[in-house]
């Protein structure tokens, strides 16, 4: 991968150092990219291929980066050339091939009601494939599950009030089926691509240096307690606020297009989530939530139910 | 892709499950019979029930929540949404508040464009580099450029990866982030646009903008002037709809493209009232069947017996419609872009001003990706040359609403992809009743209660499959469309 130093350095300034793990992207382990290529599969349950559409918006390193250097991705719906049975047979077979040691991405949630039926993948020999199932089945022989997005994470929206699916968290679905693979959740509504691409490239460089178990139990230890990398998500968002002293003071927007002012009283759930926005901010750095309108929390175990009505003060 | 052998002799059936480089999950069927499809059903394998999670939550979130149902077209969802709660809340938008939403919707328009040619579609007429997620592929893609073409093309899905990037912050420049945009509001946007901003999204329009006029456009004509067969297959019913978007003035009665309806050859006047959506094959309960989405319905019914699909089948006044470019451009009817008119007349062979010009042509699966170039290129030059000369610098976008205890709006747009439509009823100043109605609904719908095919399995009726292992004009096909 042509991932230089500089790059990289650029895709964790301000988050990874100020959380005391610098040592984790040190030159020699980012220059073992070069060795290490992992194959990587990648599900959409139910979910709306937004995290997809996020991590294509990478800038260090673009896209075509990572996937021409950085990963074999084997199994993605909304890119691959290949389709219908051949696609589908062709991720079993090389996920068969690569047991114990392929990386399973997931985007969207597992719904389990009629048996899975409400989401279904693709089918071979005429049998279909629910996402309920195939989650299972590639998750087993995974060495590990990358969930992206909130939807795969915790549910989202799918398993919000009034749903009808029984939508559910991969790392649900798999505990109640005994699945052991160690998951990483990486939530937002969607995922900033560098969380994205950042969790990835640790994952691979922690891999490379100590081996597939070392390097695996090294990333488990970067997570939180809702299975979030720390470096990413370990700050609050209202903490960190640059309309914080606004909110000190007691001074608080009563329109959108205030922007003097804090957007509490908007419905802003900054104080309620944590993640690097307010540093890293969106798409190329031009805007963040908070800046243009308010924070919905959508990096949360509780979002959406628990952030609602979101423009209402929390 | 599965193969069955039908009881009829001489007929195959086709399965492609799933169908790629789409956005959500879809399974095709096809019974080929003499190297050619006579039948199709198409099956939508998601259902998530967004009606149902929106019932009883304020009216307001409906515009953040409904944005979840596509990453590819939030903005979409945003527009609409906002549009039925503007609607139902009885606020006019501020000239600035709309020309904003233009901005941002509109360059959400050149992303969704841009995405769809290059990295959904156009590997069904170039070869990717060799290795996954490009390959494996069906043994004969019937990939027809020359290696030098086919090594431009490459460079270009490459490029076009910035490039959609950059659109990406041009929307979230006012739209806060993308995807997903916090930006637009009921009542107006989030951000009044500064100097400063408005310099940072002309300059990035700028390179968009070069791409689409002397890149995109010319890629398409040239790569359709390799596959010209192309032109001849995935007619469909040449039945039109379009509801319009981008409004030109403050009462929203002038679209940049307009509303209307081409229904068995005759131009109409568009009326929401003729709406209704059917569900005899779709998995859902009976008593769904033949509403108005004001009295729009969403009761699941996953076992139901002779049904195939999580999809409603929309019809406008009985009728299937095609929605989407091909749609907006045939009920617009604009002149085509010089390069159009030059590369028509060139690799054509084609004299033609305006798209209709192109005559049955465009209803195809090259007609549509034209229809989608020469789109992009009418929006890229309203942005240029209507919205960033008409926006105010420091003038107010938003307008400050109230929920009322009851009340119902409806939110009509057009996404990317095609006509959208949002519907919502408030009692108790909470939403009481939610109704959807996607493009990809309108196109990718299965047989209605009356029998009719949906606008897409109706154009898969005569697509050629020479050989039953390469089924590639049926993925084109339905591809063309953006489903």
């Amino acid at each position: 991968m042509s991932l230089t130093r500089r790059d990289f350095v650029k895709l964790c300034t301000g988050t990874v150092a100020g959380f005391g793990i610098s040592q984790m992207f040190n030159p020699e382990i980012v220059h073992a990219l070069k060795k290490f290529v992992p194959n990587c599969f990648w599900l959409q349950g139910q979910g709306c291929t937004g995290c997809s559409v996020s991590i294509l918006n990478s800038v260090h390193p673009s896209i075509a980066e990572v996937l021409l250097e950085a990963i074999n991705l084997d199994f993605h719906p909304t890119i691959m050339g290949c389709e219908g049975e051949q696609a589908f047979s062709y991720m079993f077979d090389q996920a068969k091939e690569q047991a114990g040691k392929y990386v399973l991405i997931i985007e969207g949630a597992v719904p389990v009601a009629e048996d899975g039926h409400f989401c279904v993948l693709g089918e071979i020999e005429h049998k279909d494939y629910t996402m309920l199932e195939t989650t299972i089945k590639m998750a087993k022989d995974a060495a590990l599950v990358v969930n992206v997005g909130t939807c795969s994470a915790y549910g989202g929206i799918p398993a919000a009030k009034g749903n009808l699916t029984e939508s559910k968290s991969v790392g649900q679905v798999l505990a109640e089926n005994g699945v052991k693979t160690p998951v990483v959740n990486i939530p937002g509504c969607p995922p900033h691509p560098d969380w994205m691409v950042g969790t990835l490239v640790v994952a691979i460089n922690a891999i490379e240096q100590h081996g597939l178990e070392k390097g695996l139990a090294e990333v488990v230890k970067l997570l939180d307690d809702e299975g979030r990398p720390v470096p990413f998500y370990g700050k609050n968002i209202h903490d960190n606020c640059p309309y914080l002293d606004q909110f000190d003071q007691d001074n608080y927007a009563d329109v959108f297009t205030d922007k003097s002012k804090c957007r509490y009283e908007l419905g802003c759930k900054g104080p309620l989530s944590n993640s690097d926005c307010f540093k890293r901010k969106w798409n190329g750095g031009v805007n963040w939530c908070v800046e243009n309108s308010v924070c919905l929390g959508c990096v949360e175990p509780g979002f959406p139910d628990e952030m609602s009505p979101f423009y209402e003060p929390c | 892709m599965s193969q069955a052998s039908d009881a009829t002799k001489g007929k195959l059936k086709i399965a492609i499950d799933p169908v790629t480089r789409i956005e959500g999950h879809l399974k095709a069927e096809v019974l080929v019979e003499g190297g050619k499809v006579v039948d199709a059903w198409l099956s939508g394998g998601m259902y998530r029930g967004f009606e149902n999670i929106l019932v009883g939550r304020d009216p307001r979130d409906a515009a953040q929540l409904t944005q979840r149902l596509c990453g590819v077209c939030p903005t979409a969802h945003s527009t609409a949404s906002c549009r039925a709660l503007d609607d139902a809340f009885e606020v006019k938008v501020t000239t600035n508040g709309r020309v904003t939403r233009n901005l941002i919707f509109g360059a959400n328009y050149l992303q969704s464009h841009i995405l769809h040619f290059y990295h959904l579609a156009a590997l069904d007429f170039v070869r990717g580099p060799s290795k996954a997620p490009f390959v494996p592929r069906f043994p004969h893609p019937d990939l027809r450029l020359d290696e030098k073409t086919n090594a431009a093309a490459v460079d270009q899905y490459v490029k076009a990866l910035e490039i959609r990037r950059i659109c990406h912050e041009m929307v979230a420049m006012f739209g806060g982030k993308m995807p997903h945009i916090s930006g637009q509001v009921a009542g107006g946007t989030t951000e009044i646009p500064t100097e400063e901003k408005l310099k940072e999204y002309a300059s990035r329009f700028k390179v968009v903008q070069k791409f689409v006029s002397e890149v995109y456009v010319p890629t398409v004509y040239l790569i359709g002037s390799v596959y010209k067969d192309l032109f001849d297959v995935g007619r469909g019913y040449k039945n039109c709809m379009a509801y319009g978007v981008f409004p030109l003035d403050d009462e929203e009665s002038e679209f940049l493209l307009k509303s209307g309806v081409y229904i068995d050859g005759k131009d109409e006047k568009f009326d929401s009232d003729l709406i209704r959506e059917y569900v005899k094959y779709s998995w859902f309960d009976e008593s769904c069947t033949d509403l108005h989405p004001s009295k729009g319905k969403t009761i699941p019914q996953v076992h139901k017996d002779g049904a195939y699909s999580f999809v409603k089948s929309s019809r406008y006044n009985k009728k299937p419609v095609e929605v989407g470019p091909l749609a907006r451009m045939w009920v617009q009817n604009p002149d085509l872009s010089p390069m159009g008119r030059k590369q028509l007349k060139e690799l054509f062979g084609i004299e033609a001003t305006k798209f209709r010009d192109l005559g049955d042509m465009a209803f195809s699966i090259m007609g549509r990706h034209i229809a989608r170039a020469e789109e992009a290129y009418i929006v890229a030059n309203a942005i240029g040359d209507i919205w960033l000369k008409e926006v105010k610098p420091g003038e107010e976008t938003y307008v400050k609403t109230n929920i009322p205890v009851s009340a119902e709006g409806l939110g009509l747009t057009e996404a990317p992809r095609g006509s959208l439509l949002h519907y919502i009823n408030i009692k108790n100043s909470v939403t009481a009743n939610y109704q959807l109605m996607p493009a990809t609904l309108w196109n990718t719908n299965p047989r209605d209660d009356m029998g009719q095919r949906g606008p897409v399995e109706q154009a898969l009726i005569g697509c050629p499959v020479p050989d039953e292992s390469n089924p590639v004009n049926v993925s084109r096909i339905i591809r063309s469309f953006d489903p």
